[in-house]
């Protein structure tokens, strides 16, 4: 698992943001297109990608798109 | 003095399934009358040229293929122009008594009529193929609520896109992406012969209805067209029964 592919999966959960805006550092609540919606999708592109099961609480726990990675890769 | 039309379609990009035969080939005929580049799906090359002939204007373009293929509906969305409007159109009649189901009869069905528009529909949103402001029409039939001997799988089948279409619509309204099915009775198209009836038989049918007649494909262009057009921005999550008067 590489940060840069994952935050690449991350960005492509969107439709209105541009990849160019989401960054290992990007605090993704603040984004305007992050909602419950997205969060969903990150759930289902984790599970695909990287075969493994988070939820939304573990995402909401998170502040940056590294924190996820983080959490993500000591599962 | 400019023309009030807010049913034109003139500017948006409209992918239609099924458009090789019936009620497909009448919604691409009438979304070409009303302006709108048409991309035309079916899978008989032929048949979808035949289609093109009958359609007035501007560069339409054709994409051949199955939609019951996933391989096919990956390559054909990869090909496709970033879209505004969908209409998925292409399905299968058939008449089975519920005794005599065999486990292909429901693949069958349920293959084209369900699996195949929310595969496309989900690869067209993976490769994020439908531009803001979209909408999305899914042809349904009146059969999800009115019950007909030998027709519980197609029933099935279309009850289950409605269902379908009503979490995409909450999904999908973010983005200001409309969707609607459209739910006609018997409609004049190969398909209705599929039930083993006679012509002449169904010419009896159709004087029960209180408009005295079937409907005809361009029926269903028109109403798709209200729903592919800005007549309409206000309207997702419904389901519009065209009936000519029938229950």
């Amino acid at each position: 698992m590489e940060l840069n592919d994952f935050i690449a999966n991350f960005a492509d959960q969107f439709d209105e943001t541009d990849a160019s805006e989401i960054q290992a550092d990007t605090r993704f609540h603040d984004l305007e297109e992050w909602s419950s919606l997205t969060a969903m999708g990150i759930i289902a592109m984790v599970r695909t990608k990287y075969d493994k099961a988070v939820t939304g609480r573990e995402i909401r726990d998170c502040e940056t798109v590294e924190d996820i990675f983080n959490m993500i890769a000591a599962k | 003095m400019e023309t009030f039309n807010p049913f034109s379609l003139e500017g948006k990009t409209v992918l239609v399934t099924g458009a090789s035969a019936g009620i497909g080939r009448g919604i691409a005929v009438t979304c070409a009358k009303m302006g709108a580049m048409v991309v035309i799906n079916g899978r008989n090359e032929q048949r979808v040229k035949e289609t093109l002939g009958m359609m007035d204007g501007r560069e339409h373009l054709l994409a051949v293929g199955d939609l019951t293929d996933a391989e096919a509906i990956i390559q054909l969305v990869g090909d496709l122009p970033k879209l505004d409007g969908i209409v998925h159109c292409a399905g299968i009649g058939t008449r089975v008594l519920c005794r005599n189901v065999a486990e292909t009869d429901i693949d069958e069905v349920f293959n084209t009529n369900f699996k195949a528009p929310v595969l496309l529909q989900t690869e067209i949103l993976r490769q994020k193929k439908l531009n803001k402001g979209g909408s999305i029409v899914f042809i349904a039939s009146i059969s999800n609520e009115s019950p007909s001997v030998g027709n519980a799988l197609y029933a099935a089948s279309k009850g289950a896109v409605i269902a379908y279409a009503n979490c995409l619509q909450l999904e999908l309204a973010p983005r200001q992406i409309r969707v609607n099915c459209i739910s006609p009775a018997m409609v004049w198209t190969d398909l209705i012969f599929k039930g083993g009836l006679t012509e002449d038989e169904l010419h009896e049918d159709e004087q029960k209805y209180p408009l005295k007649r079937y409907g005809r494909p361009e029926d269903i262009a028109n109403l798709t067209v209200y729903l592919l057009s800005d007549a309409s921005v206000w309207m997702t999550g419904s389901n519009v029964k065209i009936t000519g008067g029938s229950n």
